[in-house]
């Protein structure tokens, strides 16, 4: 569907709450290799031709805080067994957190009962690309501080100074956050794969307000941060990572949080004194951290080929991107300054992982090539429709207790090959709006109309920042949107945004995914005035 | 094991309990054993069951926290559990706004939230569910995605100063898509209720059949302000974003749409038309829900909007005593009163409007307002006359709950529904609205 939306009343419980101590506690391989091989055996035992085994413990922490006070420290576990098997040429899934033999072999039992019912209304039978078993293998995010062995104190010291900050240059309140998320996923399959990952990912974040009691009117201004796939050291300030010239500080690999509060203070009030837009036509310049949205939603979720073949019809939707547009080799989606690349191994993206969750070796590949849709996002049950021999490796399940199905990749716009940068960019701008970090977002099931907000507006006029505009958002159609965009900034610009709460499946299920970019010039894009009185 | 009865589960509970050394002790056991089938393409394409029971324990001291949790139920590991929980308590940072837990509550009859049929339920019952929903779209030449969801749980708490609740509920889910082979139509049909009876798959079937077949060959209109009639479906997505953001605290903190200048909220004033009406009840006899909260505080039919004025707002116990007023629970479910004339009815006595049987994707473009903006999808049409005169393409809309409901025209007979964009229940009721605001086209079906 697209990633969540209010972020503080829609926290996932992906588990139930645990001891901080009991987190970094370890289950042995050995024993997860013992209990796979139980599921494994008694699947076969009743009829299943393939079965995979993921044995997962998720933990969260989440610490959350408002000016003066931490709210609360959450520590969460969820720990169980996913069974899921074909049988019959049908896919059958059990899962359970009760992890005796008995009860391993039982849930087995009850994931080829389903298959085989459920084969009766089967019109068309599992063919699954093949895949090569890996024997006992293992992959940790290359992380260099688990933020889980960070005291406690020290995340609620920082979170308090950045309130203290907000405070102290103007806000009236703040709440700000820090969600940690560690993966410990095993995988076996009947394909002779034994496979252990750790996963680790950080986002941090905050929504400073401030109120003008005469007009009684209210802003936010959220952080400029980004969820990532690191360790604690995202948080450890490094001026090489900044960059600063553009209106406010901007983030690479590593956020400082008490500058963005300090600075975000005083912007909120900016944005309450700034002009409403009149609307029109606009040149856009999208920053990084406002472009991943529209390229998460334009572009990584029609190139889904589950969407594309109506396996999400009754939820999240289809795709404009039509196998035919693919077969003509000619569909141009944007403008030959758009390739964008599907990738799962981008060290500190949310999805950088070694292997997927049907156990198929990550990679890279192209989506969209000097504008032109060249591939999809595939898993070993949909490979042979592309004709390929492989899945591209994009399987993956939020939690144990949910069924593994296609989930987006990192997907990231490239940067421009020639040196190029967003002041030069403006530069060239007669009439247009810079827009810097993400807000409100909405788009069709196909994927053809979009409307996105923004988090800061400034107005530029022939070539000029000239002050800072409110109640802005934009409307496109995805493919003239795409086909609009004049220039991408270079590599020294590209930064990734990203999700932890990307929704999608039925029951639903989050995923948290990175999009790179570098700052990219769209021309002529339509801004309505969002405005209202009530 | 998954579905313990009340004397299991407060035996259960009282054990840990027993180990407790904390100056409060509050146990959460809850347990769930779910069942679905997906389909999509006229075939079934994923299918699941999952079994799951959980246990959490907090424990206080003084206004610092810990909590724990333990799937594993021998003395030992309760124990293990209990001592995790207190230890991490004295690592915790004081909360300033929490609150002591409760003592015993009263909550009243209980509500019809569990159904034996629905917790009976066996594979090859699903799958025939599924196979009836499959059925109608091979009789109408379309194509059908669909999901169909099963749960059976219970939830409960027992703490130290002696609360103890304990509900056990059933649930059935249901939503079909259905498409024209040429992908130029579309039609949705959602549905969720607590008994198996209750779940015709093969008419709500019929339903997203019958849309999907009708909107085929829509033609454009211009994007501007429409008198439409939502159907429950549409229209609860909307109202749910009202009747959510009726809070207190962030009213009175002037950063909520029930903010005034100078201070104060619009608590007692009238906000919007006077025809709406919206309360809630638990023990609503189309819609039961939990008689109490997640903790512990007793759920109370209660009036939010009476003729148009903001009668009640939520209020956390933290807020409520700061304030000196009473704590008043989120509620479980929301009923929106509602008029005497069918959909039919309201259609025929429409010159010219919309008719919006679905949105989708909707969210907030502003808080100030509650503006939101969002898609029509799965059958829109155009009313001329009083009669259905063609299907139309989507349209984005920019709209805030608040605005529609000044601009009410006309009031159905309510009916349960869901909201496919919070999984939450309603009963609300089809409406005709003046210059609801479509501000642009969109190409999908």
């Amino acid at each position: 569907m697209g990633v969540g939306a209010s972020m503080l009343s829609r926290i996932p419980v992906f588990g139930s709450p645990i001891d901080a101590q009991v987190a970094l506690e370890r289950i042995d391989p050995v024993l997860k290799k013992r209990m796979a091989d139980v599921a494994l055996n008694a699947a076969r035992s009743k009829g299943a031709t393939y079965t995979d085994v993921r044995i997962g413990r998720y933990l969260n922490q989440f610490v959350i805080t408002r000016e003066d006070k931490v709210q609360n420290v959450v520590n969460t576990q969820s720990y169980g067994m996913g069974i899921r098997v074909v049988a019959n040429g049908c896919w059958g899934f059990a899962a359970l957190d009760k992890l005796d033999n008995d009860s391993i072999a039982k849930a087995a039992g009850i994931a080829v009962a389903i298959a085989k019912e459920n084969a009766r209304i089967q019109s068309e039978p599992v063919i699954l690309a093949p895949q090569k078993g890996y024997g006992e293998v293992s992959w940790k995010a290359p992380i260099e501080r688990n933020a889980f062995e960070v005291p406690i104190k020290e995340k609620t010291d920082l979170l308090l100074a950045v309130n203290a900050a907000a405070m102290k240059n103007g806000a009236n309140y703040i709440s700000s956050n820090m969600f940690l998320v560690n993966e410990q996923k095993y995988f076996a399959s009947s394909d002779g794969s034994y496979i252990d990952q750790d996963i680790h990912r950080i986002w941090p974040t905050f929504t400073i307000t401030k109120i003008d009691p005469k007009t009684g009117k209210f802003a936010n201004r959220n952080a400029l941060s980004a969820p990532r796939g690191m360790g604690y050291e995202y948080l450890i300030p490094r001026e090489t990572d900044k960059i600063k010239g553009a209106p406010t500080t901007l983030y690479r690999d590593r956020y400082d949080m008490l500058e963005d509060a300090t600075v975000g203070a005083v912007q909120v009030g900016q944005k309450m004194a700034a002009k409403s837009v009149e609307a029109g036509k606009y040149d856009l310049i999208l920053d990084p951290s406002h472009l991943w949205l529209t390229i998460h939603e334009s572009v990584g979720h029609p190139t889904e080929l589950d969407r594309v073949l109506g396996y999400e019809a009754n939820y999240a939707g289809t795709s404009f991107l039509t196998l035919d547009k693919w077969k003509s080799g000619k569909f141009n989606f944007g403008s030959k300054n758009v390739n964008i690349v599907a990738d799962k191994l981008q060290p500190g993206s949310l999805g950088a992982v070694g292997y997927d969750d049907e156990g198929v070796k990550c990679g890279q590949w192209d989506l969209i090539k000097d504008g032109i849709l060249v591939n999809y996002q595939t898993i070993r049950d949909q490979a042979h429709i592309l004709g390929l021999n492989a899945s591209q490796g994009c399987c993956y399940a939020d939690n144990w207790s949910d069924v593994q199905f296609q989930r987006m990749p990192n997907v990231s716009l490239q940067p421009g090959k020639a040196p190029l940068v967003p002041a030069d960019m403006i530069k060239n701008v007669e009439k247009g709006i810079y827009i810097i970090g993400d807000s409100s977002f909405s788009i069709d099931q196909q994927r053809y109309n979009f409307q996105f907000s923004g988090q800061l507006y400034y107005e530029i006029k022939d070539g000029k920042i000239v002050g800072m505009l409110n109640d802005v958002a934009y409307q496109a159609n995805t493919q003239e949107f795409w086909n609009s965009c004049a220039a991408v900034a270079d590599k020294s610009d590209y930064r990734l945004g990203g999700s932890f709460f990307d929704g999608k499946g039925q029951p639903g299920q989050v995923s948290a995914v990175s999009h790179g970019s570098s700052t990219a010039h769209f021309k002529g894009v339509n801004v309505i005035n969002t405005a209202r009185k009530i | 094991m998954a579905i313990l009865s009340e004397n299991e589960a407060r035996s259960l509970m009282q054990r840990a309990l027993n180990f407790s050394k904390a100056d409060e002790c509050a146990i959460g056991l809850n347990g769930s054993e779910s069942g679905n089938i997906r389909y999509a393409r006229n075939s079934v394409s994923t299918s699941g069951n999952i079994d799951q029971i959980s246990m959490s324990i907090s424990s206080a001291f003084g206004k610092r926290l810990g909590i724990t949790t333990v799937n594993e139920f021998d003395d030992a590991s309760l124990e293990k559990a209990v001592r995790d929980a207190e230890e991490l308590a004295h690592l915790a940072p004081e909360n300033p706004e929490y609150m002591p837990m409760m003592g015993p509550q009263e909550f009243g009859p209980p509500s019809k939230t569990f159904e034996q049929s629905t917790a009976d339920i066996t594979p090859k019952q699903r799958t025939d569910l599924v196979a009836a929903s499959l059925q109608v779209a091979k009789e109408n030449k379309l194509t059908a995605a669909g999901f169909l969801q099963n749960t059976t749980g219970f939830s409960s708490v027992l703490n130290s100063r002696g609360l103890f609740a304990y509900t056990k509920f059933s649930d059935i889910n249901f939503s079909a898509t259905l498409k024209t082979e040429d992908g130029k139509g579309s039609g949705y049909a959602t549905r969720d209720y607590e008994a198996l009876a209750d779940m015709d798959t093969l008419k709500f079937t019929k339903i997203a059949a019958q849309k999907a077949t009708g909107s085929n060959g829509a033609k454009a209109l211009e994007p501007g302000k429409y008198t439409v009639i939502l159907e429950p479906a549409a229209g609860v997505v909307l109202l749910e974003n009202l009747y959510g953001s009726l809070d207190q605290r962030s009213a009175d903190e002037g950063r909520s749409f029930l903010s005034k200048k100078d201070g104060g909220t619009k608590l007692g004033e009238k906000i919007v038309d006077e025809r709406v009406t919206i309360y809630s009840d638990p023990r609503h006899p189309l819609l039961p829900t939990f008689t109490w909260n997640g903790d512990g505080q007793p759920q109370i039919k209660r009036t939010w909007i009476e003729k148009g004025v903001v009668k009640t707002l939520s209020c956390s116990r933290y807020w409520a005593a700061k304030k000196g007023t009473e704590p008043v629970p989120f509620p479980g479910g929301v009923i929106m009163e509602g008029g005497t004339q069918t959909l039919a009815e309201l259609i025929k006595g429409t010159e010219k409007g919309i008719l919006v049987t679905r949105l989708w994707y909707i969210r907030e473009v502003d808080p100030q307002t509650l503006l939101y903006t969002g898609l029509t999808r799965d059958g829109t049409f155009y009313i001329e006359n009083g009669e259905i005169k063609f299907p139309i393409k989507n349209f984005r809309f920019n709209e805030s709950p608040v605005i529609m409901l000044n601009n009410l025209d006309a009031l159905g007979i309510p009916e349960r529904t869901v909201s496919a964009e919070s999984n939450s229940s309603a009963i609300i009721p089809p409406m005709r609205i003046r210059d609801f605001t479509f501000s642009s086209l969109s190409d999908a079906v």
